[in-house]
């Protein structure tokens, strides 16, 4: 077991982590962070998404030991002060029905908007398709996006 | 799902002391970049290893150096870094395009281009263009430096010429002025390994040249074809002919992802449809 200690939404969290030991099982299992899921567990679904120092990463691929003093943001990060904008028009638009590809969506999305606040919707597109959804059939997911990041759309 | 093999995980901080635990290791490690192959490997128990040696603690391994005739990539840049990169946009068109057909983002944050090598499975979305711009592989053992032509650098399906001891520096490719695209099938944006892919380069004194992967156990230049197209005008009635070469340069299986003649049909309509549009960004002056 080795000790590991990284920034975990905001705070400083420290583990014991064998290195055979993935990300996503830690932060479940071991810290009670149940926002990213098991969906394919080999990197094809993105349920398991996390921030990994501000890029999206497949937590179910990433071994805990490789995050020793790093910075993981999850959903439960990003929901701390409220929710997020895209997080709200997606309740509005009732964008999911079962909610397990939720995280890495807003995961995805967070990220996109980081870099492109404005995104088109090929961009928006490209930036989840990495995320599968088999209930409400991505419409009104996008459409949330779309809708929460128009130019001059305000709060 | 948890990793059933234990191991030990070393993180170096440079690349001697790497060299130093790959030749202690003898042959019992793996090299452990962006992790998009390996935990799968490593889950489903495709691999065993009793070392991982973590490079990402190496800040040599991550640059991008740009110098008049060529450009080199380090063993821990990843596909986005490609992809954020204006000057490999401009300047490796083709390699930049695959880049962006790699799985999704969430993979190419953090799945690097030298590991995409290292992997060698056959539908490797970046060989057709390091093939096309003839790159070098630049590796390191405790006992010294050698360069490896791109062109011998797949051995087989999931194998490399590389030996258990070294370490892959980075690549280095040459700077052509040239337009060209990537040409992928697959089944849907995303995550999917590419069915078919063709690099597709031309350039002002009308020399192309074009790589394949997906279609044959290893990716390939496609020379025939190259040298039946050199210094000609592409016209619709020559693009037919060419076409007509496409299923000798080729090899490729029926699986579970398509069939042999699926494969050859669509690389064919890839292969005119990449050859205009190449065309076309060459004489129009935008990639």
């Amino acid at each position: 077991m080795k000790k590991i200690t990284f920034k975990l939404n905001g705070e400083l969290r420290s583990v014991y982590v064998e290195p055979e030991e993935i990300l996503l099982d830690v932060l479940r299992e071991k810290l009670g962070v149940k926002s990213p899921k098991c969906g394919c567990d080999r990197g094809d679904c993105g349920a398991c998404a996390v921030l990994l120092n501000g890029r999206s990463v497949r937590s179910c691929l990433v071994l805990a030991i490789e995050t020793d003093g790093q910075e993981i943001i999850t959903v439960e990060g990003i929901s701390k002060d409220g929710l997020s904008k895209v997080q709200n028009t997606m309740l509005d638009k009732n964008a999911f029905q079962c909610g397990f590809c939720a995280p890495g969506m807003i995961i995805s999305t967070t990220e996109l908007i980081e870099k492109n606040p404005h995104p088109n919707l090929e961009e928006i597109k490209e930036a989840l398709s990495g995320n599968l959804c088999r209930c409400t059939g991505y419409l009104p997911i996008l459409e949330s996006v779309q809708e929460a990041t128009e130019e001059g759309h305000h709060e | 799902m948890a990793i059933i093999n234990d191991f030990e995980y070393h993180k170096p901080k440079d690349i001697y002391e790497t060299l130093l635990l790959l030749s202690e290791l003898n042959g019992k490690a793996k090299i452990l970049a962006g992790g998009t192959d390996l935990i799968v490997n490593l889950k489903e128990e495709i691999v065993k290893t009793e070392n991982v040696i973590d490079i990402k603690g190496i800040t040599e391994l991550n640059k991008i150096e740009l110098s008049e005739d060529n450009i080199f990539i380090g063993a821990g840049v990843t596909f986005t870094d490609i992809i954020e990169s204006q000057k490999l946009k401009e300047k490796l068109p083709i390699l930049w395009k695959a880049s962006m057909t790699v799985a999704s983002v969430g993979i190419r944050n953090r799945a690097t281009l030298v590991g995409n090598i290292c992997s060698a499975v056959p539908s490797l979305d970046s060989a057709p263009a390091l093939l096309i711009y003839d790159s070098e592989i630049l590796v390191q053992s405790k006992t010294g430096k050698r360069t490896i032509s791109i062109h011998d650098w797949f051995t087989g399906p999931k194998k490399t010429i590389l030996t258990p001891d070294e370490l892959v520096l980075g690549i280095k490719i040459p700077i052509f002025q040239h337009a060209g695209v990537y040409e992928k099938l697959g089944r849907y944006k995303g995550e999917d390994l590419a069915q078919a892919g063709i690099g597709i380069f031309v350039d002002t004194n009308r020399n192309y040249r074009f790589a394949y992967c997906a279609v044959g156990p290893i990716p390939k230049r496609m020379e025939k074809l190259e040298e039946f197209l050199r210094g000609k005008e592409i016209s619709d009635k020559l693009l037919e002919e060419a076409a007509e070469l496409i299923p000798s340069e080729i090899s490729p299986i029926s699986d579970i992802r398509s069939s042999k003649e699926y494969r050859i049909h669509m690389m064919k309509i890839m292969f005119k449809r990449g050859l205009q549009k190449s065309v076309a960004i060459l004489k129009g002056g935008r990639s």
